[in-house]
């Protein structure tokens, strides 16, 4: 399936397409931050999107999950959709949207409460009526943190090491069973091994849910993703496949910045 | 469905939004209780103004302002409120004589020498000061400070401005040190710095640098604090008297239009005569100068808070 | 000729040091010379007769039981009323988005019943409490006045404790697809709640203190019962203090001592409570 975008490459996909962004702008205060970007996101892979500071990679992704609408005086024009259904529609209730589309925080953010109650809050307060321990104990095992804490589940989550932490968070956010799971730099505030461990673990994810991960680390869109999305000041530059975008890139300016040449 | 169940996967279909009563209504309490607080205010004005307008329906607005004799509860009756005003003026002069030099240093002290030891001591010790209760403080003017004042200027009433006057410095004054203490703290340390650099000796750059910066801040303290003292009560009532007396001299007994309606409440007033709505009279003039001072207070603040956002 | 004019800047700037300190101390010195009088005033009239009796014409016989009962009435109604009030009233403010101009005007409304002097609150009182909904002089009345008086400060303190919750909390739950209430019920509020308790425990025993609002709405000076039902008129703590420092006895002015003395302790208790809530929360949060 051929994507035809304005003003950005054309990249083949072989992949059902589950997220769409079509002539999006979002602006805040009347200052645009992300500029008539269209993009598809197939499902079952990782996307990455890259791109030099502020160029508005979290804001797009947070328009994903419309957590942009707790920001003051946003707007935002276009559409986005998802499964063919449009987000931003005003018969759309966004708590639905985030309960399919989760998210993963740059800093480790656990809730102030024990392990077990980090990953079951969010099926119980959704009115989740099965069992809450199976529930829990899939989801850490699904993030590779259960044999490590399954002894401690009602110990504070706030013990846990920094790696530990964010792995946890994977878990909560996979409790809602979601479809796309957006990850905002997940291991820019991890030490290396941390990130290793996070970024395997993606790769074992995706079997199952759609990958968005924004990062500012080359290597890292490198090593982990399949499709990668290169911004620059708010505008889509590039989009493809990654070993092209990054061995044989079309645009000049992506080469620029996956050679390094500004950043 | 994701409604009741979350099961398996999540359908693709993404539900309508639903109308949450539960969500509304709590939104709804919530707002109603924030809502209070625009209740109380016009609650406060209506009061005050209807039945300070039929005062003014039978006592003239002018004659109100700017009589000089105060007997409303005896004959020949004179509505004349300046006494009252220059009772509580008299006392607010005397309190701000106190609580700004000694706040201030106090301030400047925490905010610029102490070490964090002392001001953890001396803090919470200002603060105890300020949570005292005015009648504690009207006993001790009255039983400790009198006495006090009476040794040293023989001519001293046993009711008496000054001692209102301290007490009511002495209460205020950590309102004074806490508000300046926050103004000196905020002014950034890159400019005390600058000051340094230059060759400024401690001392001068607390005076030129710091507190020139801080100003806004230290004189909406000295406002707040002013308008605190116009509404102290109870301290006035016990110390100063209830002799409505228009005089400079703070050694005399004096009335403030606070302890005025005390005098009055205490009494058996019956609603409906002049004698009860002088009440709301007083009442509203008090209500129209704290309400004004407090303004003021925050225009001024406002602009403090430009200059460093 | 420079070396002398850097000694004179010295000396005023150590002289000013010393005013400063002087100063200071003075305002610390005032606080000890006042606990020192009253307890040598009172503390010989303070005994168990003196907390079990009620006033009386004579100061020997003279106690405080009716004032220290009706104090308790009548915090424990205000602390019923203003405390789920104040709460909500922080709540909707800090954790709603803002909708344009009617946030605003409710803050600054706020900001100006904080300053509105105590007076004012009595009278307000008076007339609706006690006249226009017919309460009379009862510790309803009186509850439902100071209820008004500390609810701006309630509000200002438990704001600034729902402000110290992290954001990351909020945002980590509505990423999970939490509706706002449930954010704020399970998440939220109880990361606040030292916070909210030390602000409210502080609102409190300023209401202990205060005199003045409960005088306007009838509260009576000479009370020799002790009330048995919120519609029971009552006096409290402040106004028996008041009423004894009044007389010209000097006795009964050493009964007044003694009153403060009571007055005090219960002060102390109070913000006792609050601080060792606020180092338990501390310790539990790690």
């Amino acid at each position: 399936m051929i994507i035809e975008t304005p003003n950005s490459s054309v990249g083949k996909l072989n992949a059902q397409e589950i997220l769409q962004a079509i002539n999006v702008t979002i602006s805040y205060s009347g200052n645009p931050a992300i500029d008539n970007l269209s993009l598809s996101v197939p499902e079952h892979q990782i996307t990455a999107v890259i791109g030099p500071s502020g160029c508005g990679k979290s804001t797009l992704l947070r328009s994903f999950n419309r957590m942009n609408d707790f920001i003051p005086d946003v707007e935002l024009k276009g559409r986005i959709l998802y499964m063919g259904e449009d987000l931003y529609s005003s018969e759309i209730d966004p708590v639905e949207v985030r309960r399919r589309i989760g998210m993963v925080f740059q800093k480790p953010n656990p809730f102030p409460k024990s392990i077990f109650q980090n990953v079951a809050w969010g099926p119980s307060i959704n009115g989740y009526t099965g069992s809450l321990e199976e529930r829990v104990e899939k989801s850490l095992h699904q993030a590779v943190l259960w044999d490590e804490v399954k002894d401690r589940l009602q110990d504070s989550a706030l013990e846990l090491s920094g790696g530990q932490q964010q792995r946890l968070c994977i878990a909560r956010a996979l409790a809602m069973e979601p479809e796309i799971i957006l990850m905002d730099e997940p291991c820019s505030a991890l030490d290396p091994i941390s990130t290793a461990h996070i970024e395997d673990l993606m790769f074992e994810l995706k079997l199952r849910y759609t990958i968005i991960i924004v990062t500012h680390n080359m290597q890292q869109a490198a090593r982990v993703s399949d499709f990668t999305v290169f911004l620059e000041n708010g505008r889509l530059v590039e989009f493809g496949n990654t070993q092209e975008v990054f061995t044989r890139p079309k645009e000049k300016r992506t080469e620029e910045y996956v050679t390094g040449r500004f950043g | 469905m994701l409604d009741s169940k979350l099961s398996g996967f999540s359908s693709a279909q993404i539900n309508k939004k639903r109308f949450r009563v539960g969500e509304e209504i709590v939104r709804g309490l919530l707002f109603l209780a924030a809502f209070l607080s625009v209740i109380t205010t016009f609650s406060i004005v209506a009061v005050l103004a209807q039945e300070a307008a039929t005062f003014f329906s039978e006592v003239s607005f002018w004659d109100f302002l700017s009589g000089t004799k105060w007997t409303p509860l005896l004959e020949p009756r004179s509505f004349g409120v300046l006494p009252l005003v220059g009772g509580t003026l008299l006392i607010v002069v005397g309190a701000a004589l106190i609580a700004i030099p000694i706040g201030l240093a106090s301030a400047i002290y925490l905010a610029e020498y102490s070490s964090d030891q002392v001001r953890s001591v001396v803090k919470p010790i200002l603060e105890v000061l300020a949570g005292i209760p005015t009648v504690v403080y009207g006993y001790f003017a009255l039983t400790f400070i009198t006495p006090l004042l009476e040794i040293v200027l023989p001519s001293t009433k046993i009711f008496n401005a000054a001692s209102g006057s301290i007490v009511v410095g002495i209460m205020v004054l950590p309102m004074v040190a806490s508000l300046c203490d926050d103004a000196l703290r905020a002014v950034p340390s890159s400019l005390r710095q600058a000051g340094y650099a230059l060759g400024a000796t401690q001392f001068e750059v607390i005076l030129r640098v710091a507190l020139p910066a801080a100003l806004s801040g230290i004189m909406a303290s000295f406002v707040l604090a002013a308008s605190r003292a116009i509404g102290e009560t109870m301290a006035v009532t016990l110390a100063a008297g209830a002799t409505p007396n228009l005089t400079f001299n703070p050694l005399e007994s004096i009335q403030t239009m606070t302890a005025y309606i005390v005098q009055v409440s205490l009494g058996d007033t019956p609603a409906g005569t002049v004698e009860y709505q002088t009440i709301f009279a007083v009442a509203s003039l008090l209500f129209a100068m704290t309400l004004s001072l407090n303004i003021f207070a925050q225009k001024i603040l406002n602009r403090f808070r430009e200059v460093y956002d | 000729m420079k070396n002398q004019s850097l000694r004179q800047r010295y000396a005023i700037g150590r002289i000013f040091h010393l005013v400063c300190v002087g100063l200071t101390w003075l305002g610390v010195f005032v606080l000890f010379i006042l606990l020192f009088h009253v307890s040598r005033e009172g503390v010989a009239w303070l005994d168990l007769q003196f907390l079990d009796s009620f006033p009386s014409r004579f100061p020997q016989k003279a106690g405080i039981k009716s004032a220290l009962l009706g104090t308790v009435w009548l915090i424990s109604f205000t602390a019923t009323i203003s405390i789920p009030v104040g709460v909500a009233a922080a709540i909707y403010l800090e954790e709603y988005p803002k909708r344009s101009g009617i946030s605003h005007f409710i803050e600054i409304n706020i900001a100006n019943l904080a300053g509105v002097p105590s007076i004012v609150y009595g009278i307000l009182g008076l007339v609706i409490f006690v006249r226009f909904m017919g309460f009379g002089r009862s510790i309803v009345a009186g509850s439902l006045t100071m209820s008004l008086l500390i609810l701006p400060v309630i509000i200002i303190a438990a704001r600034e404790a729902l402000r110290a919750v992290p954001t990351s909390i909020r945002q980590s739950a509505f990423a999970l697809g939490a509706t706002h209430w449930q954010t704020i019920r399970s998440q939220v509020l109880p990361v606040a709640l030292p916070g909210i308790l030390t602000g409210v425990i502080l609102a409190l025993s300023r209401a202990v203190g205060e005199t003045a609002p409960l005088i306007m709405i009838g509260a009576l000076t000479y009370v020799a019962f002790v009330p048995e039902g919120p519609m029971d008129p009552f006096t409290v703590l402040p106004i028996q203090i008041f009423n004894w420092a009044s007389r010209p006895q000097d006795e009964f002015h050493q009964v007044a001592a003694a009153g403060i003395i009571v007055l005090l302790v219960v002060l102390l208790m109070m913000n006792g409570v609050a601080i060792w809530i606020r180092h338990w929360a501390e310790r539990r949060q790690r």
